[in-house]
């Protein structure tokens, strides 16, 4: 038997959709898991990359930022976290706030910093005040890689919910790290995709905030392609 | 943090680490191989990228952990599993910058070598790929980075890596043993990135070394350039 | 064009990248050994035919929580004191996934617990309760390839524990004790106690227990105990060689109806990878295992962070048998 149809079987039946710890359940706790440690990072992240890439004080920690953070083993956080805290919000709380903020600050620092110059002087040329700057010229033309690093850090949020279950999180994780522990392939493989179907749509729901708030000369020069 | 465990257990910590080394390492390599001809058929044919890069997206966006499962009924709880699962990921991470970095090759080079009588294929090795090469290994580092640490994620599905450190740490409550793991993996990391720092600069000797600090991220690239320019 | 300082570059990146990738291909493909009975190599639970045992070498495995990897450590080292070449797969899962692998021969060592071995794997009907009774209905209806050596004296069996103020408020002492309140209560064990016989079913077959809720948790770790200790559960599932039950002051509550049956440690092995050096060795090795040996080894494992191999082989030295 193949993945699909574990996954298929498992996710078809209906025991696994009623009673606690059900699907709609755990798709709910997931979700929950990632909205906000995403809202966190992107209060924290779109602010300080939009200073930084404003005023180009600081772009050396955001460089450094982006060689280095994709070296953090996620578990390894989540774990170290659980033994001093014990098992709290915090505990998933931080390490998925910490892990969300480098994706949105790099590309809304890139988006910000790499505006043209013409136009920067343009409109400072027409008085327009630092703020005024900002929020009228530089972040609109910088939406689409500011949205990229959402959507980069939604995808990494989604993948470590699902890896916290390990330290007794609830979420899509549970049915894989329970399935592993009993060696019933059914919700390992139900879970996994799951979590697939949750990420494919958190794509899409990103290719549909582009095309609505983004204006379409700026979406096809953002069209380079870039995957984070 | 009880430093007397670290020598206690060096052979331990060693084997894993090398174990871990070897899943990133591999995975990244082989990422670098199957990016190499798509890219370049990428950068190419225009029409083909779009969709490779759609491709590209979806399994980007899929957890590690799940796609490591949907491939455990064809390989089993091995290496082999973890192994090509990263090298989905480091393909796509590596794919895009080949494609960037060998269509920012500039038309007037492209041209001067054909005017020079090279063919397609001698003007790609020794003119496009060369020049493409910084953004390539950008892409490679970034490939190798996170390979490297997603592969201490295999100890979820018994594949030996410095995981181990993490989850026997977690059940013995025993920090030491955790900053080991995060410390040795961080440091595989770095000294990955070094090497390939070192090879980048090997490779192309003609760059500046303070410019192509942000190479690797074609779009950092564009802001250094305008700010010269600025 | 290629000058010759780039080309000698490339030329020398190639070689080393080449090496590099025949080093690790033809490692990767070769089972290791390692002689401190550390690290796990990689599980090739579809491959069994890669790595059986011979006469002269044997792969240890262990579930995945510390005892049981203390444990499989001592038994490496005795063996490798016996001159047999060991090689060690740690850490691999709960019984229902390194079950399937000794009985392939994939693993040909593990150390288990008689009970628990017995009603989960072997016999789920079985009524067997004492250790000789476990022991002789193991013998009887083990498959073919498997075999289980002596079992030692030392036990660690699931028991289901609360905490001191749980236990005085409700005057608990054994398990029957919980029936008029388990109905507000939520229970914290391994995943995989909730599918087990002697799990989630069996309390409610001996004892009529229903809980209010099942929380799954770890194999008696810091999850377990931190969600007993926050009163996430007020009732959990620890074994009873945690060394936590005594310095907690946890209470873990008599099971008079044998729920869970003795949970002995026992050698089960892959019978075609055995001679007689490591069945002697092993039994001697489970003759001197007392449960207070093994509590005073959780305990230094667990508690004081000692490491596995010196633990082992400290115990080993004070029985004589290194």
């Amino acid at each position: 038997m193949s993945f699909f149809s574990y996954a298929w079987d498992w996710v078809t039946t209906s025991a696994n959709w009623h009673g606690s710890d059900s699907i709609p359940q755990q798709i709910l706790a997931h979700l929950g898991y990632c909205v906000l440690p995403l809202l966190i990072a992107a209060l924290i992240a779109i602010p300080a990359g939009v200073v930084i890439g404003h005023t180009g004080r600081g772009a050396a920690f955001v460089v450094n930022v982006a060689n280095s953070w994709r070296a953090i083993p996620t578990l390894g956080l989540l774990i170290l976290l659980a033994v001093y805290l014990g098992f709290s919000v915090l505990t998933w709380l931080l390490p998925l706030v910490v892990l969300a903020i480098p994706p949105i600050l790099i590309n809304t620092y890139e988006g910000v910093a790499g505006v043209d110059p013409d136009v920067k002087d343009a409109a400072r040329g027409m008085g327009m005040t630092s703020w005024k700057q900002v929020t009228r010229v530089e972040l609109p033309i910088a939406l689409p890689l500011v949205l990229v690093g959402l959507r980069t850090s939604a995808i990494f949020v989604v993948a470590t919910a699902t890896i916290a279950a390990y330290i007794g999180l609830g979420g899509l994780g549970r049915f894989i790290i329970d399935g592993l522990a009993s060696n019933e392939y059914g919700p390992v493989a139900g879970g996994a995709l799951l979590v697939v179907v949750l990420a494919v749509l958190v794509l899409a729901l990103f290719a549909v905030l582009n095309r609505l708030v983004v204006p379409a000369g700026l979406r096809a020069q953002a069209k380079l392609g870039r995957t984070e | 943090m009880i430093w007397s465990w670290i020598p206690q257990n060096w052979s331990l910590i060693w084997q894993l680490t090398w174990e871990n080394a070897k899943l990133g390492v591999l995975s990244a390599l082989y990422g670098l191989i199957i990016s190499l001809p798509l890219g370049i058929i990428a950068a190419r044919w225009r029409w083909f990228y779009p969709p490779v890069l759609t491709v590209v997206n979806v399994i980007y966006a899929v957890p590690s952990l799940a796609l490591w499962i949907a491939l455990i009924p064809a390989f089993g709880l091995t290496d082999t599993t973890v192994i090509i699962g990263l090298t989905a990921f480091s393909l796509c991470v590596i794919l895009p910058n080949v494609v960037a970095g060998l269509r920012a090759v500039p038309a007037p080079v492209r041209q001067a070598a054909t005017a020079m009588g090279y063919g397609p294929t001698r003007r790609l090795v020794t003119v496009e790929l060369p020049l493409a090469a910084p953004v390539i290994i950008g892409g490679l580092r970034v490939g190798v980075v996170s390979s490297i640490s997603l592969a201490s994620l295999g100890q979820l599905i018994g594949v030996s890596s410095l995981g181990y450190l993490f989850i026997d740490g977690l059940q013995r409550s025993f920090p030491t043993e955790i900053y080991v793991g995060l410390i040795c993996v961080i440091v595989l990391a770095v000294v990955c990135d070094l090497v390939l720092l070192g090879v980048r600069r090997l490779l192309t000797p003609w760059q500046p070394r303070r410019q192509v600090a942000l190479a690797q991220w074609p779009g950092l690239q564009r802001v250094a350039l305008r700010r010269r320019a600025a | 064009m290629l000058t010759r300082s780039r080309t000698g570059g490339i030329a020398a990146i190639a070689a080393i990248a080449l090496a590099a990738v025949a080093a690790c291909s033809s490692s990767s493909s070769s089972s290791s050994s390692s002689p401190s009975a550390s690290a796990s190599s990689s599980s090739t639970s579809s491959n069994p035919l890669s790595q059986g045992g011979s006469s002269t070498s044997v792969v240890v495995g262990s579930a995945n929580f510390p005892e049981n990897e203390l444990l499989a450590t001592v038994y490496a080292q005795a063996l490798q004191a016996k001159g047999i070449k060991v090689s060690t797969k740690l850490n691999i899962g709960a019984r229902e996934v390194y079950y399937p692998q000794v009985e392939k021969g994939t693993i040909s060592i593990i150390p288990e617990y008689n009970g628990t071995l017995l009603t989960v794997e072997v016999d789920k009907t079985s009524t067997a309760k004492t250790t000789a009774e476990v022991d002789a209905a193991l013998a009887a209806k083990l498959p073919s390839s498997l075999q289980v050596l002596k079992s030692a004296p030392a036990q660690d069996s699931d028991s289901i524990t609360v905490t001191q103020a749980t236990a005085n408020k409700y005057h608990l002492k054994s398990i029957a004790d919980l029936k008029p309140y388990a109905a507000n209560m939520a229970l914290g064990a391994p995943p995989e106690f909730k599918t087990r016989s002697d799990g989630i079913a069996g309390l409610k077959a001996t004892y009529g227990l229903t809980f209010k809720s099942f929380v799954p948790l770890d194999e008696s770790g810091p999850l377990t105990l931190a969600a007993l200790q926050d009163g996430k559960v007020q009732a959990a599932d620890v074994f009873t060689t945690t060394p936590q039950i005594v310095t907690d002051k946890l209470v873990s509550l008599a099971d008079p109806k044998f729920n869970f049956a003795a949970q002995n440690v026992i050698p089960l092995v892959y019978k075609p990878a055995m001679n007689a050096t490591i069945i002697n060795t092993l039994n001697a090795v489970d003759a001197k295992l007392t449960t207070e040996a093994l509590l005073q080894m959780d305990n230094a494992v667990i508690t004081e962070h000692a490491s596995y191999s010196t633990v082992a082989a400290g115990f080993l030295q004070a029985e004589g048998l290194s």
